[in-house]
C-alpha cells in the first residue's frame, strides 16, 4: 500500500496539473470567442458576394470565361489540409488526419500533392513521406490576413499555371461549440455558380462597367474570401475542441483528486489506529 | 426609402433603410434612390454618402468593392469602409505621407499597383476627415 507521503505527493502534482488545465481552458474559451465572432462575421459577405456572383453568371452566361472556371481533365489534385499547430486539443487533429488519409489512399499517390496548414499535419504527413508542396506552420490559430493574401497567391498560381488541376480544402467547419465537422470543400476550379433569380428581373441588371470587368475583380476576392472563412471555421473548432478537452481533463482531475483525497484518509485513518493499538497494548503488557 | 447594407470581410458595417445613396464608382460616382433600376457595378476607393430617412448624412471612406442594387435592396461589399468620424486624422496623414513617399521612390522593386491603391486609399481618408 502507498505509503501516506506518496499519496500526499500524487495529489499535489494532480492539483498542479489541474490548475494549467483551467488556465489553458479559460485561454482556449477567450480565443474561441473571439475566432468565433470573426468565422460568424465574415459570413455574411461571402454569402453576398456569391449571391452576386449568381446574378452575373445568370446574364453573362457562356461568354464568362476566367482562369479560375477553367475545367480540365484531372490529372493532378491538390489538398490543403488546415489542422492546429498545436495540440492538447483532443481528437481535433486525427480527426482530421484520418479524413485527408481516406482521401489520399484512394487515389494514386503520383498524382497528389498536399498543402498543410498547421504543423500537426505537417509532421504527420511528412514523415508518411506524401508529397507537400506547401506549408503554413505560423498561424497558431490566428487570422493573419498577409498569411491569408499569399496563401491565396500561391494557390491560384498553382492552379493558373497547370501544376494542379483542382484543389480541395479539407477542415474542421465550426457549428457550436461541441460540434465541427471534417469538410471537404473544392476550392478551385470555381463551378460556375448556378443562377438564381428569374430571368425577368436579371435580364434588366445595369452593369458597370461590363460584367467581365466586375467578374474578374469579383473572382480574386472571392477566392479569398473563401479561404479566409475556411481558416476562420477551422481556427474556431480549434479553440472550442481544445475548451472542451481542457474543461475534461479539469474535471478528470478533480476527480482524480477526490479518491486520492479519500484514500489518503483512509490510511491516515489507519495508521492513526495502528498507533493507537500499539499504544494499548504497550500499557496492557506493561500492567501485565 | 430602400434598405441599405455595407458588408465588409470583417462584419456587416451598416444596415439601415436610407433614403439615398452616392456611391464612387469606378465609372464614376453615382446617386441611388428608391425604386432604382437593377445594377451590379465596381466601386474604387472614395467617399460613400448616405442620406438616411431623418435627412442626416452620413460619410464612410470606402476602400473599393462592389454595388449590388435591385428591388430596392442595396448591398455594398467593401474591402474595407470606415465611418468618417472614426478616422484619425494624423494617422491617415501618416500613412498617406509613406504612400507618397513610396511612389516617388519606386524603382520597380514595389508592387506599384499596390502602392497606388495605398495612396489612392489615404487621400480618401485624409479628404474624408478633414470634410467633418
Amino acid at each position: 500500500m502507498a505509503t501516506l507521503r506518496d499519496i500526499l505527493r500524487r495529489i499535489n502534482s494532480v492539483k498542479s496539473t489541474r490548475q494549467i488545465t483551467k488556465a489553458m481552458k479559460m485561454v482556449a474559451a477567450a480565443q474561441l470567442r473571439k475566432a468565433q465572432l470573426q468565422a460568424e462575421q465574415s459570413r455574411p459577405y461571402a454569402e453576398k458576394m456569391s449571391d452576386m456572383l449568381g446574378h452575373l453568371s445568370a446574364v453573362a452566361t457562356d461568354k464568362l470565361s476566367h482562369p479560375y472556371f477553367e475545367k480540365r481533365e484531372v490529372e493532378k489534385q491538390t489538398l490543403v489540409v488546415m489542422t492546429s499547430d498545436r495540440g492538447l486539443c483532443g481528437a481535433f487533429n486525427s480527426n482530421l488526419i484520418r479524413n485527408a488519409e481516406h482521401w489520399l489512399k484512394e487515389r494514386d499517390p503520383e498524382k497528389v500533392e498536399l498543402v498543410c496548414v498547421g504543423r500537426r499535419g505537417y509532421q504527420y504527413f511528412k514523415k508518411r513521406e506524401w508529397k507537400i508542396v506547401e506549408a503554413y506552420i505560423e498561424f497558431n490559430a490566428e487570422m493573419k490576413f498577409d498569411m491569408v493574401r499569399g496563401m491565396v497567391n500561391q494557390l491560384t498560381t498553382r492552379f493558373v499555371t497547370g501544376q494542379t488541376d483542382e484543389i480541395y480544402l479539407l477542415y474542421a467547419k465550426f457549428f457550436t461549440t461541441a460540434k465541427n465537422v471534417p469538410t471537404f470543400e473544392k476550392y478551385l476550379n470555381i463551378d460556375k455558380p448556378e443562377s438564381h433569380g428569374d430571368g425577368e428581373t436579371v435580364g434588366a441588371y445595369i452593369f458597370e462597367p461590363t460584367p467581365d470587368d466586375i467578374f474578374s475583380a469579383l473572382l480574386p476576392r472571392y477566392a479569398l474570401i473563401r479561404l479566409q472563412s475556411a481558416l476562420a471555421d477551422s481556427f474556431a473548432s480549434e479553440h472550442a475542441t481544445r475548451m472542451m478537452a481542457m474543461t475534461l481533463a479539469t474535471n478528470n482531475a478533480g476527480e482524480m483528486i477526490d479518491s486520492l483525497t479519500l484514500q489518503y484518509n483512509k490510511a491516515r485513518q489507519a495508521s492513526i489506529t495502528t498507533e493507537i493499538l500499539e499504544v494499548v497494548s504497550g500499557a496492557e503488557a506493561l500492567r501485565g | 426609402m430602400y434598405r441599405l447594407s455595407i458588408v465588409t470581410p470583417e462584419k456587416v458595417v451598416y444596415e439601415e433603410d436610407v433614403a439615398s445613396i452616392i456611391a464612387p464608382g469606378t465609372v464614376g460616382y453615382l446617386g441611388i434612390l428608391s425604386n432604382h433600376a437593377p445594377i451590379i457595378t465596381s466601386l474604387k476607393p472614395g467617399v460613400l454618402n448616405i442620406k438616411d430617412n431623418a435627412g442626416s448624412e452620413i460619410n464612410f471612406a470606402i476602400s473599393g468593392g462592389f454595388l449590388e442594387n435591385s428591388s430596392n435592396i442595396c448591398t455594398i461589399l467593401a474591402d474595407s469602409a470606415e465611418f468618417a468620424n472614426e478616422i484619425d486624422l494624423e494617422r491617415a496623414r501618416e500613412s498617406l505621407a509613406r504612400a507618397k513617399q513610396r511612389l516617388q521612390n519606386a524603382a520597380g522593386e514595389i508592387d506599384t499597383g499596390r502602392a497606388e491603391a495605398a495612396f489612392e486609399r489615404a487621400k480618401n481618408r485624409v479628404t474624408l476627415a478633414k470634410k467633418d
